[in-house]
């Protein structure tokens, strides 16, 4: 039988409020432990929560970038377990009204586009971070710590209907989902701190059949690579044990991101009960049309639209805009090279090659250039102008790269490397290298036609490759 | 003329004038509190060395002609539930034996603000759940008037100590009757305001939707004073009103000329006793007298209130209390693993009365029950809430009796939860409903017991409850006395 996989996630993402989402407690990533805590996160008797009003701005205008209807009436409620990185033993999120609901993305999969539904985003605090002694909480009780830093940093969990098909597809939907947040500035996004994670439900069945199969779910993983290779795995396990003629068992498994496989944690038939009650302590979030509508009003272009505007304005290839769109630091990046007037499609070739391979080999992202955007694009300039050839420009770019702090105009200057655009000392050039190419001048006149290319090349070094290619072309074809 | 006996506006006129040092006040009240303390058990608590600090601070400010605020200098007893910053705070549970909060409720900032002096925490209910105060998980409290039997709950260590001598007045907490029938038990002035009037920030949760501070006093002038002192909105409380407070003692006029007060019928039913059915009654009748205007009226689904109190309270208080856990404050029991740690802990050192709410709050709230009870529940207290607004479109206020008998025996009703839950049937629905009430004292039975007549306002119209009570309380004409501790049934040795 052939299975079709069926997949949802849930994302979780942090928001990048400055404070906790129900106290004044500071959020920075990294601070000693247990320092940005107060009687109201710590949870101690007789405290009492208070909304950050930033939370639900952020959480509407997600729900706005990923046309979401915004719930006017929406509250709090307590999910309610005992874990001890939970002060109060319960986490105060969104049950039954959530904030936003309703909404889809579009997402493109080798050149084809399909549309995720999202069924809800809603907003909950964060809990706090177990340091154990042992290997889990059950044999680590002499020796298990909490900081509470991270307990009430403001959650957004952004839920989708079982969409997608394959790990491609969801690694589709979660960058997304991420280049969405970027852009409207919510969130860091960045997976290695945490602040971006999903839970995954995997589920085959076969296909044809609109029927539902068991899922299991992977919790909390928090890289690409990660997502995709626990769904592949999972969609292997499970399709495995289908035809051995066994049956899924639901439940939570965790993912190994070193071995690459999913392990059983905990079986889901006596499924938590998680006795949820509407939060007395907060007033419910009611919303007017002019508040959402104001909130719509400061949303960025987002992902899609600046993709097509890319294409339609400036000309680019799908793929092209559709890589510079991708994340927000990229589509900045790009857009602050075009305040320079650099050409758009130079300088999507650039960043598209030369950056990305220098980015990707010091493994940083590219608001870490040590080549800023003006830079390059000044640096681009100069070809398009004729100061130099491109060739030169790489060997500007790697002295840029290299930590010379100098403008390009300035490096090429102190460098001589200004393009010989002097057809005359060209001329001079041309003359000697065909004088002593005899082989390759004879070849040409015989018909090799490709044999110019040695001579163009021989032009180049002699000139150090200042040299204007298209006038050594021109200059060799008339002298021969 | 016994300073122990005085309430805070004498006291206040008598700290200004210079006839009286606050060293001199409080010394007074500590004297009492040891004549009496090791009989009444009113306190968890007591705070005599910063007291005593305190005290010597306000009469420097005295000395150098400095302007006294209300309180200042006033010994006030606080109920243990109310955190107060490095003084211990266990609302008389022992899962709190430890627990010494760093942070001052906001009612202690603004209590603090006014340089009152507090001499101790008062003896509870264990987090405010029962009526007798039998559920303190440290002492039993007695009742000043009668010492075989209880002070009523669950502020009945604040009841006892400002109707006992052992302090001016209180602060205590209101969930479902829980200062105003132990002010009714102890002959006092018990007033719970409207729900959000006073921050609840600082208060140890049992159900958030009713939970609400006020204050017990000697007589209403001192309710309206000690009103005004702890009342406002507060940023650390979502639920506290915003709303400006007035200024309550401008209430303080003796004139119900007619005021339409509605008599619910629902509430002289079965179960009333009939010598406090006789003087809630007359002190009705006596209203009329002075020109109030009496109708009966009916408030239909007030059968309802204790059903649906005992469902919402337990359930709120099921996820209040679950931060107790032995984790990382109050007292840990040990156990093999983390999971072991917090079942030892949370069996061990939680009473029997907050296990049985626990579970009823638990077993309300779990799948499948949700609806049947908590949703119904909130929906009829909704219906309890309408019968209020509807009536208030004919009346000013509403009176009833604050507790269906007058204090009851030591050990009466321990061994029935059910009838201990009944006394509160008077006093539930203004918790419901958000509604500020009062009680005040309206005499005494055969046996000397005081009777507390209940008076039930619109929402935020303290004002009118204050004129009401004032009035009554003026031409009633009985200054308030300290009983002596030897007039019980059962003796005054403990």
């Amino acid at each position: 039988m052939k299975y079709e996989a069926v997949i949802g996630l849930e994302i979780h993402s942090e928001l990048k409020t400055t404070t906790k989402i129900f106290c004044g407690c500071k959020t920075a990533f990294g601070a000693e432990q247990n320092t940005q805590v107060c009687p109201v996160c710590l949870g101690l008797p007789g405290v009492l929560p208070t909304i950050n009003k930033k939370v639900v701005e952020f959480a509407v205008k997600a729900g706005l970038a990923t046309n979401c209807t915004i719930n006017k009436y929406s509250k709090f409620d307590r999910k309610n377990y005992y874990y001890p990185d939970l002060p109060k033993n319960w986490q105060t999120s969104q049950y039954d009204l959530p904030i936003a609901e309703h909404g889809h993305v579009d997402i493109e999969v080798n050149g084809e586009k399909k549309t995720v539904r999202l069924t809800r985003i809603h907003m909950e605090e964060d809990a706090g971070k177990l340091v154990h002694s042992g290997n889990t909480i059950k044999d680590s009780a002499a020796g298990s710590f909490v900081d509470y830093n991270r307990t009430g940093v403001p959650l957004i969990e952004i839920v989708s209907e079982p969409d997608m098909h394959s790990a491609a597809e969801a690694r589709a939907y979660m960058e997304k989902i991420k280049a969405i947040l970027e852009y409207i500035d919510v969130s860091n996004c960045r997976m290695e701190e945490g602040n971006l994670r999903a839970d995954i439900n995997v589920s085959l069945r076969p296909v044809g059949s609109d029927k539902l199969g068991t899922r299991t779910e992977m919790k909390n993983i928090n890289s690409f690579k990660a997502l995709e290779d626990a769904i592949n795995y999972e969609i292997e396990r499970q399709q495995e044990v289908l035809e051995d003629g066994g049956k899924i068992i639901q439940e939570t498994r965790t993912f190994d991101p070193e071995r690459g496989v999913t392990l059983s944690m905990r079986s889901k038939e006596n499924a938590d009960d998680y006795r949820y009650m509407p939060e007395p302590d907060l007033p419910p979030i009611v919303m007017t049309d002019e508040e959402i509508e104001s909130y719509r009003r400061e949303l960025p272009e987002l992902p899609d639209a600046a993709c097509l505007r890319l294409q339609n304005e400036l000309g680019l290839s799908a793929y092209d805009a559709g890589v510079l769109t991708a994340s927000r630091q990229t589509a900045q990046y790009f857009d602050a090279v075009l305040k320079t007037g650099a050409d758009a499609k130079l300088a999507a070739n650039w960043i598209m090659s030369d950056l990305a391979k220098n980015l990707n080999a010091a493994e940083i992202t590219i608001d870490q250039s040590p080549v800023d955007a003006k830079r390059l694009g000044e640096m681009i300039l100069l070809i398009s102008k004729g100061t130099i050839s491109s060739k030169i420009g790489k060997k500007v770019f790697a002295e840029m790269w290299d930590g010379n702090t100098d403008s390009a105009e300035k490096i090429v200057a102190d460098k001589g490397w200004v393009q010989i655009t002097d057809t005359g000392a060209i001329e001079q050039i041309v003359k000697e290298v065909i004088a002593k190419n005899e082989k390759a001048v004879a070849d040409y006149k015989n018909g090799n036609k490709k044999a110019i290319g040695a001579l163009v090349g021989q032009v180049m070094k002699a000139s150090q490759g200042k040299a204007n290619p298209q006038t050594v072309n021109e200059l060799l074809t008339k002298l021969l | 003329m016994k300073i122990i006996e005085q309430p805070a506006h004498v006291l206040h006129d008598m700290l200004v004038k210079k006839e009286l040092s606050a060293k001199e006040l409080t010394d007074a009240f500590f004297a009492s509190i040891d004549k009496s303390e090791d009989t009444l058990g009113a306190f968890v608590t007591l705070m005599r060395g910063k007291a005593g600090k305190d005290a010597s601070i306000i009469d420097a400010k005295i000395a150098q002609g400095e302007e006294l605020p209300y309180f200042a200098g006033i010994p006030v007893a606080i109920k243990d539930n109310i955190c107060t910053k490095d003084v211990k705070t266990t609302a008389s549970s022992k899962i709190l034996e430890n627990f010494v909060p760093p942070y001052d409720a906001t009612v202690m900032t603004k209590l603090y603000d006014q340089n009152a002096v507090i001499i101790g925490k008062a003896n509870m209910d264990e987090f405010a759940m029962g009526g007798s105060t039998e559920h303190s998980a440290y002492h039993i409290t007695r009742n000043p008037h009668d010492l075989s039997r209880v002070p009523g709950g669950s502020s009945g260590g604040s009841a006892a100590a400002v109707a006992g001598g052992e302090a001016v007045c209180a602060l205590g907490s209101d969930t479902g009757g829980s200062i105003r029938q132990p002010s009714a038990y102890c002959g006092v002035v018990g007033l719970k305001p409207t729900y959000g009037r006073i921050s609840r920030y600082g208060l140890i949760a049992f159900a958030s939707s009713l939970d609400q501070i006020g204050p017990i006093t000697r007589d209403v002038t001192d309710a309206a004073y000690m009103l005004n002192a702890v009342c406002g909105h507060d940023k650390m409380d979502s639920t506290s009103l915003k709303e400006k407070a007035p200024d309550f003692t401008k209430a303080l006029v003796a004139d119900v000329k007619n005021l339409k007060i509605g008599v619910p019928k629902e509430y002289f039913a079965d179960g009333i006793d009939p010598q406090v059915e006789e003087k809630v009654r007359s002190a009705i009748k006596s209203f009329a007298e002075l020109g109030a205007k009496i109708t009966e009226i009916s408030l239909p689904h007030t059968k309802y209130a204790i059903a649906v109190y005992y469902i919402i309270a337990p359930a709120e208080a099921a996820t209040n209390l679950e931060r107790y856990d032995g984790v990382s404050y109050g007292v840990r029991v040990p156990g093999k693993d983390v999971p072991e740690m917090m079942i030892n802990t949370r069996s061990q050192k939680f009473g029997a009365e907050v296990k049985r709410r626990i579970m009823i709050g638990n077993y309300a709230l779990s799948a499948g029950y949700y609806d049947a009870y908590y949703l119904k529940a909130l929906k009829v207290r909704t219906l309890i809430s309408q019968d209020y607004v509807e009536a208030f479109n004919k009346v000013d206020v509403i009176m009833t009796p604050t507790a269906p008998t007058p204090a009851f025996k030591l050990n009466e009703l321990t061994g029935d939860p059910l009838k201990m839950y009944l006394q509160d049937i008077c006093t539930v629905p203004a918790n419901l409903a958000g509604l500020p009430a009062i009680s005040v004292p309206c005499g005494v039975n055969s046996q000397g017991l005081p009777i507390g007549l209940q008076i039930i306002g619109r929402a935020l119209d303290e004002e009118t409850l204050l004129r009401a009570a004032y009035t009554f309380e003026t031409a009633q004409g009985i200054p308030f006395a300290v009983p002596e501790l030897n007039n019980a049934e059962g003796g005054a040795s403990v």
